[in-house]
């Protein structure tokens, strides 16, 4: 999308105020975290030395919690916690709690039993025994728990953005879903460095002699509280709405960078997987939040789509792709295929997903239902024995649609079928295409024109978001370039659109993304 | 000054302590004497309350124990570990001042105190702010020592004091320990395994054997009227070393002949052991030593084979069983 390759230092620059934010935000998810683990590690790992019996059963449920892989534990912290800080704290700390109760616990039963025979002979209560003699000499071991924790934490805070809790994580995988390079080092970058530093800067805790570690001991938590506040700091930054954005929508041009260059628009937003995306909008988490125009939700969730009113986003309308060498074979294929056409809008496409995808009805059913409601149904005729390969990508609507062209097919024509389905990517089910594994599949104005083709800025730009004139650039282009058709519109446009639960949308008479500026301007 | 009535603390299905009883008077020494597992240890730590007893009951000062809160209790009681237990984070003076701090006195006192220990144990001043695992093994153990003395309590109970100690160093230690006016004043129970060290020390000794107390009494009563073949047994090995040190000149002065030729040398008083008049010929290789009976002031001068056969008559008159 650049029009030259930008380096790291040159975007880092650029985005010097998100990687402040973010760095803070990091380094605050991770001591808010680190702090409420100490304080729930220190006194378990001291009950536990005291109740031996104990030991076994706590360190054991410590080590399980460890060994859940970080995304999962994410993913178990939704539905209790939410979205944002809160899970990503519990996270984090259930993550922290081993190391540091583990080395209490040892720390603590490793002292000489001979200095605490003294203590106890020289007449200490036990409390006395534990704050004079079993904490300070244990605390070595402990504070190599505090910085194992720490390191875990700095990189496990990473994955805190996926369930919108902000920090270098936005980068990092803000990057991978854009194969940016330069996104993820300066998400990745910063965060190893964070580590090595917090690591490096304990060790020197550690090395400490005992008399200066007691200053130190009593500083730390001061310490921890003050860099656990940085995560409060870029929360300041704040506006009337919140939005949710995906870490492809916050990088891409046609994506909240347009948002900001053709609209201005100023929101405070917070990044997220779409995963939760819209559960968070419909439990009022979030304003507005990146969606798809034709996802399920927005109907489960009664939400509505912002008209995108300058036209940043580009057309994603869904039409069938199919190889010409195909259509020569089988006649008939191009008007079967194309009987399609026309029919399926914006809001039938969503209803449709939303069978599949919230109702749980098999795609096989929509399709038919949809067919017999339209009078397009035909029961199978008898094959000839030649047959069409179908492919589609590996999500709800490909499946709908990949299932209507089927029972068309084995309809109106006396050709056989045989379905390809779930083929990964765009670029894996493409390859399969031109490599003549398959015939036909749907696919996107928009990713053709931007993933297949990568076709220049200047080319896009002149496009200017024209349904039309998308559709036959890329019909131009692939019949130039591949030897492939794309035949007539379905009609639905499944591209990236900003939406809002409906009510507050009415409340606030926001139709337009324009509609949005001026009110968060005013 | 301590008395122990029917103590009994079993561990399991061993009996650790098995029914002992003895009393200790002010100001006496009392060694408890035997080899690893008899119980000796065990019987020490219920002193302090370390370890409760079963059953039985131990005053101090006519004063049930139980009958205060343990820690205060152990406040009022000096204790010596052997691995000297010292705190390794607390410097040689934050160590010696953890009872007075626990007692709440003022930083003055304790500090007087402190370097009033320093120098009666002959440790340099200039210990103070080091670390104890900077020191010598001897040195350690002064400290643990004056941590034990320094709110000087009545009583004091020392584990194995100087087991971990080499031979050289323990018996320096041994010397001063005898001089040491701090301890004169006190009740001192001592736990031990090394004969030697018992008979030196202490004023009477508890033989124990598999948690009973076997004979208590005097070094000369162990010695020449073992209780039975296990006392014995237990003395044999050392029997005449320890004989030579626990028999003074004055036990043996009737034997010695008042007509010796007189020389011109030092006098040994007859308050000193046998071992001490022997080890004076080996250095100083004469024909006689002059030993004064500080009580009549009378001299007689002996030629080492009269000492012998004075030594041989007291053992003759001894009676024996």
């Amino acid at each position: 999308m650049n029009e030259h390759q930008q380096t790291l230092l040159e975007f880092m620059r650029q985005q010097s105020d998100k990687l402040l934010v973010q760095t803070l935000q990091h380094i605050g998810l991770t001591f808010i975290s680190l702090f409420i683990a100490v304080l729930i590690g220190l006194p378990l790992g001291i009950y536990i030395s005291r109740v031996r019996k104990l030991s076994g059963p706590v360190l054991g449920i410590a080590g399980i919690l460890q060994t859940i892989p970080s995304i999962a534990l994410l993913g178990f912290m939704i539905p209790l916690l939410g979205i944002g800080a809160k899970p990503a704290i519990v996270a984090l700390l259930l993550y922290a709690l081993l190391p540091i109760v583990r080395n209490t616990y040892t720390g603590i039963t490793g002292v000489d039993s001979n200095v605490k025979e003294a203590a106890i002979a020289m007449g200490m209560n036990k409390w006395q025994v534990l704050f004079k003699v079993e904490l300070p000499l244990a605390m070595p071991v402990i504070l190599a728990g505090i910085r194992t924790a720490t390191v875990i934490n700095v990189g496990v805070a990473t994955l805190a953005s996926y369930i919108a809790a902000g920090g270098l994580g936005e980068f990092i995988f803000g990057g991978i879903s854009l194969n940016n390079t330069n996104m993820i080092l300066a998400g990745a970058i910063p965060a190893a460095m964070l580590a090595i530093l917090f690591d490096f800067l304990l060790s020197l805790l550690q090395k400490l002699n005992f008399k200066k570690i007691k200053g130190a001991v009593k500083m730390a938590p001061v310490l921890l509280l003050i860099l656990s506040c940085f995560y409060f700091i870029p929360s300041a930054y704040g506006s009337k709405l919140t939005a949710g954005f995906t870490p492809e929508f916050m990088g891409r041009q046609d994506g909240n960078l347009g948002l900001v260059s053709k609209y201005g628009l100023k929101i405070h937003t917070i990044v997220i997987s779409d995963a939760v995306m819209y559960k968070a909008a419909k439990e009022k988490e979030l304003d507005v939040i990146s969606g798809y125009s034709t996802d399920g939700r927005l109907k489960a969730y009664d939400l509505i789509v912002l008209d995108d009113d300058k036209k940043i986003f580009p057309p994603y309308y869904a039409a069938p792709l199919v190889r010409e060498d195909a259509l020569k074979k089988f006649p008939q294929l191009e008007t079967t295929l194309n009987k399609l056409s026309g029919l399926i809008n914006d809001s039938v496409m969503t209803e449709l997903n939303y069978r599949t995808d919230y109702l749980h009805q098999t795609p096989e059913r929509v399709a038919k239902d949809f067919l017999q409601a339209t009078g397009l149904y035909k029961p199978q005729q008898q094959s000839n024995g030649e047959v069409v390969r179908l492919g589609s990508k590996i999500f709800g609507e490909q499946y709908i649609l990949t299932n209507m062209y089927s029972m068309l097919i084995k309809g109106y024509t006396n050709y056989g079928v045989e379905t390809k389905t779930g083929l990964g990517g765009t670029k894996i089910v493409f390859d399969a295409m031109t490599n003549n594994q398959i015939d036909v599949y749907p696919e996107y104005t928009g990713t053709g024109l931007l993933a297949i083709l990568q076709a220049p800025q200047n080319v896009i730009n002149r496009l200017q978001s024209s349904k039309d004139s998308t559709y036959a650039y890329v019909k131009a282009a692939f019949d130039d370039r591949y030897k492939i058709k794309w035949l007539k519109p379905i009609g639905f446009n499944n591209a990236y659109a900003l939406m809002m639960r409906r009510q507050q949308a009415n409340e606030l008479h926001i139709k337009t993304i324009s509609d949005l500026n001026r009110f968060l301007k005013y | 000054m301590i008395k122990v009535s029917n103590l009994i603390k079993t561990f399991g299905q061993t009996h650790a302590v098995n029914n002992i009883s003895f009393e200790v008077a002010k100001g006496e020494t009392l060694a408890l004497l035997g080899t690893s597992g008899c119980g000796k240890t065990t019987t020490l730590k219920m002193l302090n309350r370390l370890i409760e007893p079963d059953s039985g009951t131990i005053e101090v000062d006519g004063q049930n124990i139980l009958s205060q809160a343990p820690e205060l209790l152990r406040r009022s009681i000096g204790y010596v570990l052997q691995n000297n237990g010292l705190f390794p984070h607390y410097t040689v003076a934050e160590n010696i001042a953890i009872v007075p701090n626990l007692l709440k006195w003022d930083k003055a006192k304790i500090e007087a105190r402190t370097n009033e220990l320093l120098e009666k144990l002959h440790l340099p001043k200039e210990y103070q702010n080091t670390y104890p695992p900077e020191l010598s093994g001897g040195q350690q153990q002064r400290v643990g020592l004056a941590r034990a003395l320094v709110a000087d309590a009545p009583v004091l109970l020392m584990d194995e004091p100087f087991g971990a100690l080499d031979n050289v160093t323990r018996s320096k230690i041994h010397a001063e320990f005898k001089l040491l006016d701090e301890l004169k004043r006190k009740t001192i129970i001592l736990v031990t395994h090394d004969v030697q060290e018992a008979f030196l020390l202490a004023d009477r000794i508890a033989l124990m054997d598999k948690g009973q107390i076997v004979q208590i009494g005097t070094a000369t009563e162990l010695l020449f009227n073992p209780a039975n073949d296990f006392v014995k047994d237990f003395l044999k090995e050392q029997h005449l070393q320890l004989e030579l040190k626990t028999i003074k000149l004055n036990d043996i002065w009737q034997y010695l002949p008042a007509d010796g030729r007189r020389i011109n040398t030092s006098q040994l008083a007859a308050t000193a052991g046998l071992w001490e008049a022997l080890d004076t010929f080996k250095f100083y290789p004469r024909e006689n030593i002059n030993i004064i009976n500080q009580q009549t002031r009378e001299v007689r001068s002996v030629t080492f084979d009269q000492l012998m056969s004075a030594y041989s008559c007291f053992k003759n008159q001894v009676p024996h069983e």
